[in-house]
């Protein structure tokens, strides 16, 4: 099998592995007791919230470590919005339909249970949000705007520093999520400029169920879920401690090797796109052509069922993956294929493509060649 | 090792057919359908709910296969369901699993599981496969004659049979479940139930009411066969074949539905004893050989998935052998003793012993 769907998630690095070990069964306090078994533990949280502060050159108590990516989106949109609301009385907030469901779903559910008053932002035809449009929708009651920093299904990168200053000049918070980002763009929030960042580790060779909220100091918050005064009060549960460790580890790990990882995917991935928009009738790329996850390849294929793609993918030894695929076949174009406005005989049909630790020169060779007589299997299957 | 896509349901029969052919060294696929369901009752269709899907999954992951839920609802809702809908319209009781074998499993199914590389596909159907010197394939009963599908599988032929695998029609059902348990499957039973998936447990006159008035047809009068009305119809859809129940109060003695006349818009009823009838026609025949038999043969003959089969004659109807190439031909069937509620719509199979010739549409 080849592994092509890193966007999904990453295997944990073998550094990041024996980095988590000892805090399974031998360094295993609750960094909350007052014994040495605690301190010990609590040591370990502090050092690894000292190393992801110093990737994205913020103060260790910016950082709120959580159980993932969504949480942290969760955590960021719901106390943000009640804060300022609290504060200023600000109720709408500005997020797109591009965005991950942990942002749009809670934003949805915001508008609909608590008060909030939701606008989502226009996108261009690359799924792209532009400062212009953040601009635009701003208003006096405007209290959270929340936008992406690099798109799952798509890959494209918004214009993030761009939009944080339109934000910031109305007086309102601007929340990213960082998620599919972390792993191949810089996460320094000063120069980004944003006030909250969204982070999961398996997006980036850590491991599954630990995230982190980047909350720049003055941010009012609430904390989305209440109990222990632990993670400065925003953020109660039990630290995971090995995991904390093998986030910070991983993220220590993908800070230090952004630049080589990159060299190495991103001609593999031009690669791809040229190909296949040559080599396949009726293709196109989805998502900005250049401003694009270096890792990242994505397509539309008309008339082309993308779950059963992507299951001849599989059962040719290709794992991928597909904005309208899900296990219970009932497809349905995803809300950011949707959104870009693709007619729904290219939006079922996507494809997504992702590179990364263990992809090869010869894996993308055999992929290429693969590819185009799967897509017209599926073509004609469907022709009958 | 040869590739093959079983088809699963979640249910026992489908899992134990993939773990069979697993331990016979297959390489296999495990496959499940996505059908249609009525908007809003997708948690009840008796085949595809998500519960059945987990299920399906489960057992995948068990037995170490790899799983792929293909979406079959376009397709389900216009063949399928239409043929139901149809059916009714036209005046008849139609049989929608023989048309769903035929087009959606032993063709949509059949076409993905080929195009995925599969040589076989296998079913959990209790039914058997013997392959003649010659090459040519028979179709037999289950060894397990109560659990015994293969009235459902007359729509069969050669071609689709020699890439069919149905791994479990030689054992009872006892022992299917036997070895789920030893394998370690889920064996959780669900119901065993001879409605139509789509129809989610619902009465299909309900069924027909919210999908489509039109198919119900229309009121019109319940008269006897001499022409004595006695009453109205709510539209024939309503009405089966041998029905007592629902015919209307006010009437002395119990009558039975004896036939739907379509182009009468009337129900006709009458006697308990006027239902039998010693004969019908059947069309659309499919003869499992590819070849049909010639003049007349004796068989036992089954009109419902759940009559007992009984002897008969077949006499073959050859109304046009240019137009019908062998397997198109009607057949008339003369029964040893009456039979009642002969049903237009469902189907007619014919029996040698353990073998099934093939069947047809009743008329």
């Amino acid at each position: 099998m080849i592994y092509l769907d890193y966007a999904a998630t990453t295997p944990v690095h073998p550094r990041v592995l024996n980095a988590m070990l000892p805090y399974f069964a031998e360094t295993f306090g609750n960094p909350s007791s007052v014994h040495r078994y605690g301190q010990q533990a609590e040591a370990a949280v502090d050092s690894a919230r000292e190393n992801v502060a110093s990737v994205l050159n913020c103060r260790p108590d910016e950082i709120i470590f959580t159980s993932c990516g969504s949480e942290s989106d969760n955590l960021a949109l719901r106390g943000a919005a009640f804060a300022m609301r609290q504060k200023t009385g600000a109720k709408w907030i500005l997020t797109s339909k591009a965005e991950h469901h942990a942002v749009s779903r809670t934003a949805e559910q915001l508008g609909k249970l608590y008060g909030f008053q939701v606008e989502w932002l226009e996108l261009d035809e690359y799924g792209m949000v532009t400062p212009e449009a953040v601009e635009k929708a701003i208003c006096g009651g405007t209290g959270l705007v929340s936008v992406m920093y690099a798109n799952n299904e798509i890959g494209t990168i918004n214009p993030i520093k761009a939009i944080a200053e339109v934000c910031h000049r109305q007086g309102v918070l601007f929340h990213t999520d960082a998620v599919q980002a972390a792993a191949y763009l810089p996460v320094d929030v000063q120069s980004l400029g944003v006030d909250l960042l969204s982070l999961g580790g398996h997006k980036f060779y850590g491991p599954k169920g630990v995230g982190a909220l980047y909350v720049r100091k003055g941010t009012p918050l609430v904390p989305a879920q209440t109990g222990g005064g632990q993670e400065f009060g925003l953020r109660a549960g039990t630290q995971n401690v090995p995991y904390i460790v093998g986030f910070a580890e991983a993220l220590r790990l993908t800070a230090e090797e952004r630049g080589q990882r990159t060299a190495a995917l991103k001609p593999l991935r031009d690669h791809i796109i040229g190909t296949l928009l040559e080599g396949i009738p009726d293709s196109r790329l989805s998502g900005h052509p250049e401003s694009r996850l270096p890792n990242h390849a994505s397509f539309a294929f008309k008339d082309v069922d993308g779950n059963l793609l992507l299951t001849l993918l599989d059962a040719a030894g290709f794992a991928c993956s597909s904005g309208s695929a899900c296990k219970t076949g009932n497809p349905e174009p995803s809300d950011v294929l949707s959104s870009l406005g693709l007619p729904r005989e290219w939006a079922l049909g996507s494809l997504r493509v992702t590179l990364g630790s263990s992809t090869t020169p010869a894996h993308i060779d055999a992929f290429l060649k693969v590819l185009p007589t799967l897509v017209e299997k599926v073509r004609a299957i469907h022709r009958r | 090792m040869s590739k093959v896509v079983v088809a699963m349901s979640g249910g026992v029969d489908s899992s134990v057919a993939a773990a069979l052919l697993k331990q016979q060294g297959y390489d296999v696929i495990g496959m499940m359908l996505r059908l249609w369901s009525e908007p809003g009752k997708e948690d009840t269709n008796r085949c595809c709910t998500p519960d059945a899907m987990a299920q399906a999954r489960r057992v995948a992951a068990i037995l170490d296969i790899p799983f792929y839920v293909l979406d079959a609802k376009e397709i389900f809702h216009s063949i399928v369901v239409q043929y139901f809908l149809d059916g009714y319209a036209q005046g008849v009781t139609p049989n929608p699993c023989l048309i769903c074998n035929r087009v959606i499993r032993w063709e949509f199914l059949l076409n993905h599981a080929l195009a995925l590389g599969a040589e076989f596909m296998a079913t959990g159907h209790y039914v058997r496969q013997r392959t003649m010197d010659d090459g040519r394939q028979q179709l037999l009963r289950a060894v397990d004659r109560t659990k015994d599908q293969s009235y459902v599988l007359h729509v069969l032929t050669q071609e689709k049979l020699a890439k069919s695998l149905f791994p479990i029609g030689d054992y009872p059902k006892s022992e299917i479940r036997r070895l789920a348990e030893s394998l370690g499957l889920p064996t959780a039973a669900r119901a065993d139930s001879q409605d139509l998936c789509f129809l989610a447990g619902e009465d299909y006159r309900n069924f027909i009411r919210c999908n489509a008035p039109a198919a119900g047809g229309h009121p019109g009068p319940i008269m006897t066969r001499e022409g004595r009305i006695l009453g109205q119809h709510q539209g024939l859809a309503y009405y089966t074949i041998g029905q007592r129940k629902g015919l209307g109060a006010g009437l002395t003695q119990p009558v039975y539905v004896l036939e739907k006349d379509a182009t009468t818009n009337s129900l006709v009823v009458g006697t308990r004893d006027e239902l039998g009838s010693r004969e019908l026609i059947a069309k659309d025949i499919n003869w499992i050989s590819g070849q049909a038999p010639k003049g007349s043969f004796r068989a036992e003959v089954k009109i419902r998935y759940t009559a007992k089969e009984t002897w008969a004659e077949v006499i073959s109807l050859e109304i046009d052998k240019h137009v019908n190439a062998g397997c198109e031909d009607n057949v008339r069937v003369r029964f040893d003793a009456p039979q009642r509620a002969i049903t237009p719509g469902q189907a007619a199979v014919f029996y040698d012993g353990e073998e099934l010739l093939g069947g047809g549409i009743i008329v």
